[in-house]
Order: C-alpha cells, then structure tokens, then sequence
C-alpha cells in the first residue's frame, strides 16, 4: 500500500502531507519548503483544494500536499473527510503518505497537540515542526523540544518559519523520514477503540464489504457524521446497529467524542508535564491592539474605516487598470479588425475572441487587489475580528459575520466576492453567501443605471438641492439589492440550504505582520486560477453568443446597402457623404442584428416581455447581454442604429432612447420602463464571468444554473412590479 | 447552576459540565472547552454578542447561545 516503490537505498519519490491548525504559520512552511513549485487542483468531487508542491531532498523527488488547516480530524463533512482519506491513502489515485509534518504552533501547544496526537497513532513517520518558538518564548513558553520528541516518539523541529530560522533542520528530518529511517510511533490514545474498530472492519470485509479500519474508528466517534454516513451507504444498514452497540459498550453512555477529548486532552498533559514550562503570563501586543479592535468605539470605527478602504480601492483603485485593459484591447480589436479583410472570420476574432478574452482580464484588477487586502486581513488576524464585530448585523440574513467581507466585495464585483467566500466554515453558510452575492449592486450596473436615469429621471431636487431625484433612484437600486439579498439569504437558510445553526466557535489568533513573499504566490496562484478555469467558460460563452449575434447574414442585406451605398456615393460628396455612408454602416449592423439568431429570439421572445413594457429590441438587448450586463447599453445602441461606439457618456444613445418609438407613436421608454429595465439589470444574473466562477466554487452546475434561475425569475417579477405600477402612478 | 453566559468580562470560572451533546459540544470539546478547564471571559462584542473567551492560553469566540450550554463553577 506504500508509495515505496524502489528498495529503501535507491528511493527516488516519496508523499509527505503538511496537516496543521489554522493559523500556525503551515503556509508559511509549505512555501518556504516548495517555493514556486506548487500547483493547486480539486480533490475529484469535494470543494477542497489540492495544494502540492515538489522539493528534492537528498537527490529524491518529494511531492508534499498540503492539507487544509484543520483542529482535528472529526469527519463530519464529506471535505473533511478528504483530510482523512488523504492521510490514510484511502483516496483513489493517492497512495499511503510516506510521512506526515504535522505543524504545531509553540505558543498554543495543548490544543495544537490534540492533531498531532491523532496523527501519531496513523502508524506513518512524523515529523513535528514546532513553529513560532520565539512568539511563545515572549509569552513566557519555553519548550523542551528534545524532551517531547523522547516522549511522543516523533521527530520534533523547533522553528520561526518567519524568519526561515529551522528550515535545514526540518529538511534533513524530512529526508530521514522518506529514506525510512525513522519508525513510526506506536501511540494509541483510545487502545479499546482501536480493536474495536479493527474487529468491525475485519468480519465487514469477511462479509465482503472492503471498510477500512481508521473509517470505522472515525464512523464511530463521530456519531451521524459523514464518516459514518458514508460506511453505512458502503456496508449496508447492518453495521449501524453493529455501531450503536459497540459505541453503547465503549462509552457506557457517554458519546465517544466526549471520551476521545477526555482522553486526548488527558494525554497531552502526561506529554507537556515537565516539558513545557510557563512563566506568569505577560499582557502581549495582542491583548493590547484587541483592546482597541474590538473595543465598543474605536473597534467600531477602525471596522469602518478598514472597510471603507477596501471597498474604495476595490471600486476606484481598479477601475483606471480595468479602463486600461478595455481599451487596450479595444483598440487591438480596431487594428486586427482593419488587418483582417472583412467578414465573418475578422468579426470572429475581434467582437469573440479578443473581445471574449478582454472581458475576462478585465476583472483581474479587482480580484489582485482584493485578494491582496484580504490576505493581508487573514494572515494579520484582523479577518476573525471582522467576523466577531459583524456577526451579530449578519445574523438578520441568518447569516454569520464570516460571510461579511463577501457581501461587501461583491459591491464592486461578484466574482472575486465568490471566491472571498472560502473563508466560511460551514458549506450552508457559504453557499448562501455565493448564493445572494451577486444581488448586491456591482460596477457592472453603473453604466446601465447611468444612461437610464440620465435619460428618463426627470432632474428634479428636493429639501434645498440637497436630494436630487436621480442619486435618490441609484441609492434606491442599491438598497433594493441589499434588502432582497437579506430576505433571499434568510428565505434560503430554512429552504434549500436548511440546516442545523452553524457554530460560530471560531479562533481569534494573535496577531502576525503579513509574510509578502507568501503573499504574493497566493496572489499568482489566484490569477492564475481565474483566468485558466473561469477564463475558459467566459470565453466559449462570448465566442457563443458572438455566433448568435452574427448569423445568419442573409446575402438581400448586403445587396440593399451596396445599392443604398452607391446611390450615397455617386449624389453627395465631402462630410455629408462621409456622415450618411457611416450611418449607413449603422443601419446595416442593425439590419443584421435583427436578422440574426439573437433578434429572431427578440421577436419570439416578446410577448413574454410585453407585460414588462419591453419592444422586441429591448428583449433581445437583454438576452444578447448574458455574457456581461453592460453590453446591454451597447446591444441597444446598435439595434437603434447608432453603430457600436456607445457608452454611457454618449448623448446621441440618450436621445435615440429618448426617441425610440412604438409603431402606434407612443415612446418605447418611460420612466416606468427604464425603472423596470433598471430593476431588471439589478436583479438578474447576467454575467457569465459570475455563473463561472459559482461553477468553479461549488464543483457542480447545479448552483450556477439555480442562482441564474431565482434571479432571473426574481428579476422578472421585479420589473413587471415596477413597469405596472409605475405606469398606474404616472397616468394618476 | 451558572452557564459561561452569565458571566461578565474579566470573570473566570471552571467548566463543570454541558447541557448539550451535540456537535457544538463536541467541536468545543475539541478545542479544549473541556470539563475542569478554566475559562475566562475577555470582552463582548460591541452589540454583546458574540464573546471572546480565553481557554488553554488563546482567544476564541462564541455565541451566547453557545455559551449558555456550558456550566461554570467557582466563579471568580
């Protein structure tokens, strides 16, 4: 079962797995051990990622993975157990570990001991990396590290990885361990468990059922858990009974992990007697900065303006880098499109290909630079102080303060709100927050918002000019997404998502300066993660519906406007020609445009969008827009012949709006339509880059493709509400 | 009986038991929040909930909710 595969001399490949608390600097560790060489990947089926990366010791390859911090190995979840499965060699295309490094935070070693122990008794060479001496020797811990090592019977390496103090150290232990040269320890904290677990598991593979003997160990412990869930699914409803009896014998009514705590915490104490020696405990920098962090006032306002500062380097920050990133490739679109002769193959690669790639990188401002304060927020210790001061407001969404930071990225852009939302524990909680993310009003909608209110709010001020009508509406959208994301999020949380209340026990770690070369990989390892699997999706989708817009290109169009064409030629001259041949140009893009897939479904399609005040146009503008919800100003700048160059400063699209009529004479646009239209955009989830990245997240479609729908159906009823009853109000 | 809820900021008590056995219990009770441990409660939240504990020598925070499910004794 072991990945040993050549004789002990000639090794050339070895597993070791990296298995930690949170916060005890393991990232730290990994990098420093790896350097670049880390790839990260999914465990097939679970939304845990696989870190790995590879170091040479001693002339041999050794692949380390990492595994996510955890404070035990209780599998109630089925990415938890993945931990398990990993450490065991119990997953499909991984072999037994041939050691494991367990990280270990010196300055908390009691609780930090209750993995390792639980490690120790895997049967596989450990090494202990004992980080963070010098922040428990300021607290007054001093640790006899070689004493611990005679008693635990695994190598220990005291460290400051920070300051790459103990890094040869760990390597040469590391070696040792994949050369074999060290045994394994023999700890078993729980002997009984153990023989009871290895009897289970010996007459259910008699009876033909292959369970492994940590599996039962675990199914038993922790009782209704997955661990359990899924041997019951394996060997059958036989072996509940089977479990129910022996953890009546073992427990004599007490739960197993009651006694498993007892017993583990009973143990680190024989262990630490005499090792570990405390001093009277001094007030540390940590007590102190809290004081004020935390504090009723001042950590309320520091919440605030940490806040504040993130949120506006987010929105601004980025916002000349993604301008710089549009326009770059605007203008490689205009010189490939002048390049290319025309046609459907230079259309392809302008309007798909590159304008599909640039609405990918165009997002990556954003996410680098909210990953970078979030990262700077977590490795500090700030982040858990957010969620402690925000859980009781994110508690009306039944919600916890983890989800806060999320919420409020995905002000600026969902996409990397989404992935923020890895820092929630419990699955239900996150799903939710991914769930009710994108209601929340992204720079995305602002150019719609922008020429619909400049348009069709009438420019009106109340109490002295202090309230203008229009910032009264923005506000009004903005608030609509927030109070809808509450109610969506509560709806959820005792529907879909329904669950016992999530425990909000969470670690608030002491206080660490950022590492930046950490940092930084994380920040790659991120970029390179969105462009390559969001990447892919958003690109097909454009390079899709670039098809759907531009086919078919029925030949009576083009014969039409060569005629319109040489007539314009051969009777004008000077601007005049040069002005009506560009609006002929316009003209003809529309003319295809409604002959296209897309518009053909704008016809089929408006009845449906009839009640909502909807002209055909306006309901193929907003299908055409599923790739990005801003292209829908565009869509309608070309379906009302303008030519493509529309954006929201553009005068010539407010007054064609304006001026757009319905065959009986009536104005297209209302207030009340703009209003519903503006609903619409505020509700829907029209952003491929979005539905991509909840596909990336959550591992699966379903999530996607349930966030679209409730949306859209949410987005519908929205507008219509709108439409109808602000028409009713206007005609009253 | 006194439950960790009760007490105010700067109090310590000693864990006498649990009213509850369910996963809450069990993840505290692997984090430490373990009968005969001291607890010590550090400070509130600024709405008074959740709380900052200290046991074993570090900060975590819980609700009050969760905190009512855990029995302190010798109040200090």
């Amino acid at each position: 079962m072991t990945a040993i595969t050549t004789t002990e001399l000639g090794r050339t490949t070895a597993t070791v797995v990296v298995i930690g608390n949170p916060n005890t600097g393991k990232s730290t560790i990994f990098t420093a051990l790896t350097g670049v060489r880390q790839k990260v990947a999914n465990y097939p089926g679970v939304t845990v990622e696989k870190r790995s990366g590879h170091l040479s010791l001693d002339g041999m390859e050794v692949e380390l993975v990492d595994l996510p911090g955890t404070y035990s190995l209780a599998a109630h979840s089925p990415d938890e157990m993945v931990a398990v499965d990993v450490l065991f060699g119990g997953l499909e295309g991984m072999e037994h570990p041939d050691a494991v490094l367990v990280v270990v935070d010196a300055s908390n070693l009691r609780r930090n001991l209750y993995l390792a122990s639980q490690v120790l008794e895997l049967g596989v060479p450990v090494v202990v990396a004992l980080n963070m001496v010098d922040v428990a020797k300021a607290r007054g811990i001093e640790i006899d590290a070689e004493a611990l090592a005679a008693r635990i019977r695994a190598t220990v390496v005291p460290m400051v990885a920070s300051h790459d103090q103990g890094l040869d150290e760990l390597r040469a232990a590391l070696a040792k361990a994949c050369r074999g040269q060290l045994t394994a320890p023999s700890v078993h904290v729980l002997p009984e468990l153990f023989a009871e677990a290895e009897r289970i598991a010996a007459s259910e593979g008699e009876r033909g059922h292959p369970v492994k003997r940590y599996e039962v160990e675990r199914g038993l412990i922790d009782a209704g858990a997955f661990a359990e869930t899924r041997l019951i699914e394996r060997a059958g409803a036989s072996l509940r009974a089977e479990l129910e009896a022996t953890r009546a014998r073992l427990g004599s009514g007490r739960p197993l992990a009651a006694l498993e705590a007892q017993r583990r915490y009973g143990w680190i104490a024989a262990q630490l007697d005499g090792v570990e020696k405390r001093s009277e405990p001094r007030r540390t920098w940590t007590d102190r900065i809290d004081a004020v962090i935390t504090h009723k006032v001042w950590g309320s306002l520091v919440f605030v303006l940490v806040m504040g500062a993130v949120f506006q380097s987010v929105f601004r920050w980025a916002t000349p880098v993604m301008d710089a990133i549009d326009g770059a490739f605007k203008s490689l679109g205009t010189a490939v499109g002048d390049a290319l002769p025309p046609g459907a193959l230079a259309s392809l690669v302008t309007d798909g290909v590159i304008a599909g790639v640039g609405s990918v990188l165009v997002f990556l401002p954003q996410i680098l630079i909210l990953f970078l304060f979030i990262g700077v927020l977590e490795d500090s210790g700030y982040m858990s102080r957010a969620a402690f001061l925000m859980d009781r407001v994110m508690r009306f969404a039944g919600l916890s303060g983890q989800s806060f930071i999320p919420m409020l990225s995905s002000f600026a852009c969902a996409v990397p709100g989404i992935m923020a939302t890895r820092v929630i524990a419990d699955r239900r909680d996150r799903l939710t927050t991914i769930l009710v993310a994108p209601l929340m009003t992204c720079s995305a909608r602002l150019p719609i918002y922008t020429v619909l209110i400049a348009a069709f709010i009438p420019h009106r001020h109340f109490a002295g000019g202090w309230l203008g009508l229009q910032g009264l509406v923005m506000l009004s959208l903005y608030l609509l997404g927030i109070v809808l994301a509450v109610i969506a999020a509560s709806i959820f949380k005792r529907t879909v998502l329904k669950g016992p209340t999530p425990t909000f026990l969470m670690e608030l770690p002491a206080y660490k300066w950022p590492r930046p070369r950490a940092m930084v990989l994380r920040l790659v390892e991120r970029a390179k993660v969105f462009v390559l699997r969001a990447g892919t999706v958003i690109f097909s989708v454009s390079v899709v519906v670039w098809a759907l817009s531009y086919f078919p290109r029925p030949a009576s169009i083009h014969e039409r406007f060569e005629n319109e064409r040489a007539e314009v030629t051969a009777s004008a001259s000077g601007e005049a020609r040069d002005t009506a041949l560009a609006s002929l140009a316009a003209a003809e893009d529309a003319a295809y445009l409604e002959q296209s897939v897309f518009g053909r479904m704008g016809h089929v399609i408006e009845p449906v969008f009839r009640p909502l005040g909807w002209a055909w146009r306006v309901a193929m503008a907003a299908i055409a827009s599923f790739p990005a919800r801003e292209v829908v100003i565009s869509v309608l700048g070309t379906t009302y012949a303008l030519g493509k160059d529309v954006d929201e400063g553009s005068d010539t699209l407010r007054s064609a709006l304006q001026g757009a009529r319905w065959p009986d004479g009536k104005p297209v646009f209302t207030a009340a339509t703009a209003l519903g239209l503006m609903v619409f955009f505020a509700l829907c989830l029209q952003c491929v880059a979005t539905v991509a990245t909840i596909r990336r997240e959550t591992q699966s479609w379903k999530w996607p493709a349930f966030a679209w729908t409730y949306m859209t159906v949410l987005a519908y009823v929205g507008a219509l509400l709108t439409y109808q009853i602000g028409t009713r109000l206007m005609a009253g | 009986m006194t439950v960790l809820a009760d007490l105010k900021p700067g109090q310590c008590g000693l864990i006498s038991g649990f009213r509850d056995h369910g996963p809450l219990v069990q993840r505290m009770m692997t984090l430490g929040v373990l009968e005969g441990n001291e607890v010590k409660v550090i400070r509130l939240a600024p709405a008074g909930d959740p709380i900052q504990i200290e046991i074993l020598g570090y900060s975590l925070s819980l609700r009050r909710s969760e905190a009512a499910v855990i029995d302190v004794e010798n109040v200090r």
